[in-house]
């Protein structure tokens, strides 16, 4: 590589651990769905206090950290760039997309054109966000040559098509009805940097609620509060990102009084603090999906009524006891729990060898052996193949558990083997369905291809009105409920540890959405 | 001396050798494991046209043979190469992992020798006594401890129960110096094994250069006890000692991924953990040389130290 003079693109950003940002490990707080009143006092009431500095630390980074949002893979990652960037739009608890810089949005009649009018915000060194700035950032997150993670999320945009019809008010020319467009501004990385703006780690200018300080990649990134906010000032002077990849680094850097927030921390660790009062736990519900993934287009599992039998199989309490070491909650093969369009009305399903053993008699598939494809890549995975072999052999089913290198596991299970071990983190339900479940989707790791679904998924897209668009999601769900090739056992809880002074952490926050790793809204009391 | 001297160029010669060859076995074992850095990186979204559009900007369409050569022509001219991940220079990542390292590395051999020297010259001089067997069965037992373990005992116990030292050394990262207290935890898990191997290994040697016959004949001749000690068996004792101790050396420099994991130090060995993670050959490359040229260097020294000490013991290699 020393003869490259014009690299055209660094790739930092993506560490290990962190996969888990859009798919991974998301998190989300609807704990009892919808119950919430949606306040984020996390612990502790009274009125914010102005001042001091948050010490933060997160898993994942290293040496090839970056600061350019675009790059954003890790959980690291996204709590940088949210706080120095804003996106057009970004997600509420229930994954519904809020407006952020943009302060409406208005589709014309057919859903492929939307007018956009930002807000009047600027940029840390006093320029306006405008338009131009938006055309920019999109175009440089669609640019072929680069291989941006937020790339796919804006395909449905016409990027050249799209213009500026004002300092504030654009117009995008989308390529096919989409109803869901909003998600797409909220969508993972696509954050709005100044026109022309390239290098991102020495100096970098966002719209943010904090401008930059300093970074040393894969120790430390210092950002201080920027004053001319559009949503008002951070309460904190400053808040300091640090990368600390052991989980027990953290914990013991927390109890120590190193750092006051800790992000990502095990369940054991949660239940042995939770009342002892020197820190606050915080659980943020239901968040990360946990799977079985069945490769639909191959035996066994063409046979829908094996797929019903594995769905039968499993005795979801008990994973969410042993792999997730109980924090967490059941799934019911529907991913999103609790978020807009979730199809809740859907009886639970419960373990019922009976019943799976005749369906595997119909369908000719006793004696029946798969191989289960596992690997450490993800908290639980190993655990959860492990108690879902012995649950298979109560109904007559041999599992082979066959574990994987975790640096290309995803790569791996992507066309490969049967059965595998999956996770997601948190994403509205229309974008689980169109990366995962199209014909054309780019991560279809269940091989889900049906014209009639992706039909569904047009004629969503394509409905203005809300409830027309949830009857629609609801069809798709009831399918992929009955017949489909995820199986999807619970939803882990995301657990942060914060110390005793720090207020205001949203609680009802899955990982991925606006008050996930939010600083901005954090005060020491 | 011109013995020496073409055992000194045969040695390095060899030791460039061996570098070369660690770094194509480096090289190829890397391009075996599963995945590249283009897989690595596109992570959980392995959309097969994103992975190769990854691939394709890294350059890493181009063949195995083509990259290795590449990359060693640069080598030639003193240049290590970018990170596939990050593009930064290699030398900037080997260049900030080394202050840490070398930092943990030098407190713990300046404490290393004299704690274990003196504490195996004097298990030797009371060998058999109360005072040995204290020291044999503490450093056995010790040294029987995974640092990870005696890593997590004494957070637990020095930082988090009593409160004296601070648990990690999180957000000090570019300036360790200016937090010692921070320093003391990890310099003591780095200290735990080698010093019990060191002293029991000085205390051996001390035993068996008592019992020789040219220390026989000192004795004979009236040489004092202590200048018997440190003047004729003390040398003798040293020159094992002090290949131990360059391998040491060696694996302090080289990286200790388990205490700067739990102790949040981010030096080499953090540095090469997340190369081989990314795949990110480059970095890993520039490791394996520094790694090789420290092995080579330090095992040179050892044996001539060891020449220098106990000459018949000598040169042999």
């Amino acid at each position: 590589m020393h003869d490259d003079t014009t690299r055209p693109l660094p790739f930092p950003a993506l560490r290990r651990r962190g996969f888990l940002a859009a798919t991974g490990a998301g998190t989300l707080a609807l704990a009892g769905c919808g119950g919430g009143s949606g306040s984020d006092d996390g612990g502790g009431g009274g009125s914010p206090k102005k001042g001091g500095r948050l010490r933060a630390a997160f898993a994942g980074g290293g040496a090839s950290e970056t600061l350019d949002p675009h790059l954003a893979n890790l959980f690291a990652d996204v709590a940088r760039a949210k706080a120095l960037f804003d996106k057009l739009a970004d997600y509420g608890a229930d994954l519904s997309a809020r407006p952020r810089l943009a302060e409406k949005w208005e589709p014309d009649k057919a859903l492929d054109r939307w007018r956009i009018t930002l807000r009047e915000a600027t940029f840390h060194d006093g320029r306006p966000v405008t338009a131009r700035d938006v055309l920019y950032s999109y175009r440089r997150i669609a640019d072929p040559k680069r291989a941006f993670r937020a790339k796919a999320s804006l395909e449905p945009i016409d990027l050249d098509a799209s213009r500026a019809t004002g300092a504030r008010t654009l117009e995008f020319v989308l390529k096919r009805p989409t109803a869901e467009f909003p998600n797409v501004l909220a969508a993972f990385g696509a954050y709005i940097v100044p026109e022309g703006a390239t290098g991102f780690d020495t100096a970098p200018v966002g719209s943010g609620p904090f401008r930059f300080v300093s970074f040393t990649p894969g120790r430390s990134a210092v950002f201080r509060r920027y004053d001319g906010y559009w949503e008002g000032a951070p309460h904190l002077d400053e808040v300091e990102f640090l990368v600390a990849n052991e989980e027990s680094a953290r914990i013991n850097a927390l109890l120590g009084g190193q750092i006051e927030y800790a992000h990502e921390l095990n369940p054991t660790t949660a239940r042995a603090h939770e009342n002892e009062g020197r820190i606050g736990i915080v659980r943020l519900r239901g968040s990360a999906m946990q799977a079985f993934c069945m490769k639909t287009d191959r035996p066994p599992f063409d046979d829908p009524r094996v797929r019903r039998a594995f769905f039968l199989i499993a005795d979801r309490r008990e994973l969410v006891e042993g792999a997730l070491s109980g924090a967490g909650e059941v799934g019911n093969d529907l991913f999103g729990k609790g978020y807009e369009y979730y199809a809740g009305g859907l009886p639970q399903r419960e373990q019922d060898l009976g019943r799976a053993r005749a369906l595997l008699r119909q369908a000719g598939a006793e004696d029946l052996k798969v191989t289960l494809d596992t690997s450490p890549v993800a908290a639980g995975f190993t655990e959860a193949a492990g108690i879902f072999r012995d649950q298979a052999k109560k109904a007559g089913v041999t599992v082979e558990v066959r574990t994987g290198s975790k640096d290309s596991y995803w790569s791996d299970i992507l066309d490969n083997g049967t059965l595998c071990c999956y996770r997601s983190g948190a994403m509205p339900i229309e974008a689980h369905l169109s990366q995962r479940l199209l014909t054309d989707s780019s991560t279809n790791a269940t091989q889900w291809r049906h014209k009639d679904f992706d039909a569904l998924y047009q004629q969503a897209q394509s409905t203005r009105d809300r409830t027309g668009r949830a009857a629609v999601y609801e069809r798709m769900q009831r399918r992929l409920h009955a017949e489909g090739g995820f199986l999807i056992w619970g939803f882990a809880d995301w657990i942060i540890g914060t110390a005793r002074t720090v207020r205001g952490v949203g609680t009802e926050a899955p990982a991925n959405t606006l008050d996930w790793a939010r600083f901005d809204k954090v005060w020491l009391a | 001396m011109s013995g020496l001297r073409s055992f000194v160029v045969r040695r390095l010669l060899l030791g460039a050798l061996q570098t070369v060859a660690v770094v194509l076995l480096v090289f190829a074992l890397t391009e075996a494991l599963p995945g590249d850095a283009a897989v690595a990186l596109a992570g959980d979204q392995p959309d097969p046209a994103r992975v190769a559009a990854i691939r394709e900007a890294m350059r890493l369409d181009r063949p195995a043979w083509e990259r290795l050569a590449d990359w060693a022509a640069g080598l030639l001219h003193g240049d290590l190469g970018t990170s596939l991940v990050s593009g930064r220079p290699v030398s900037q990542y080997l260049a900030d992992g080394f202050g840490p390292t070398l930092l943990l590395a030098t407190l713990t051999v300046a404490l290393l020798v004299p704690a274990g020297f003196g504490l195996g010259v004097l298990a030797a001089r009371y060998a058999g006594r109360a005072a040995d067997r204290l020291i044999s069965s503490v450093t056995l037992a010790v040294y029987a401890v995974p640092e990870f373990a005696l890593g997590v005992l004494l957070v637990t116990v020095f930082a988090l129960r009593l409160g004296w030292l601070p648990p990690t050394a999180v957000g000090y990262g570019t300036d360790l110096l200016a937090h010692p207290a921070a320093l003391v935890l990890p310099v003591l898990v780095l200290l735990s094994r080698p010093v019990c191997s060191l002293v029991r290994l000085v205390r051996a040697g001390m035993i068996d250069a008592l019992a020789s016959p040219h220390v026989a004949q000192a004795r004979r001749y009236g040489v004092s006890g202590a200048r018997l000690r440190y003047t004729h068996a003390l040398p003798g004792a040293l020159a094992p000692a002090a290949q131990q101790l360059a391998r040491t050396v060696d694996w302090l420099l080289c990286g200790v991924v388990v205490v700067e994991a739990l102790f949040v130090i981010p030096g080499l060995g953090t540095v090469l953990l997340g190369a081989v993670a990314e795949r990110d050959v480059p970095v890993v490359q520039g490791l394996a040389v520094v790694f090789g040229v420290l092995t080579v260097v330090l095992n040179l020294g050892a044996d001539l130290v060891a020449h220098r000490l106990a000459p018949r013991a000598g040169v042999a290699a």
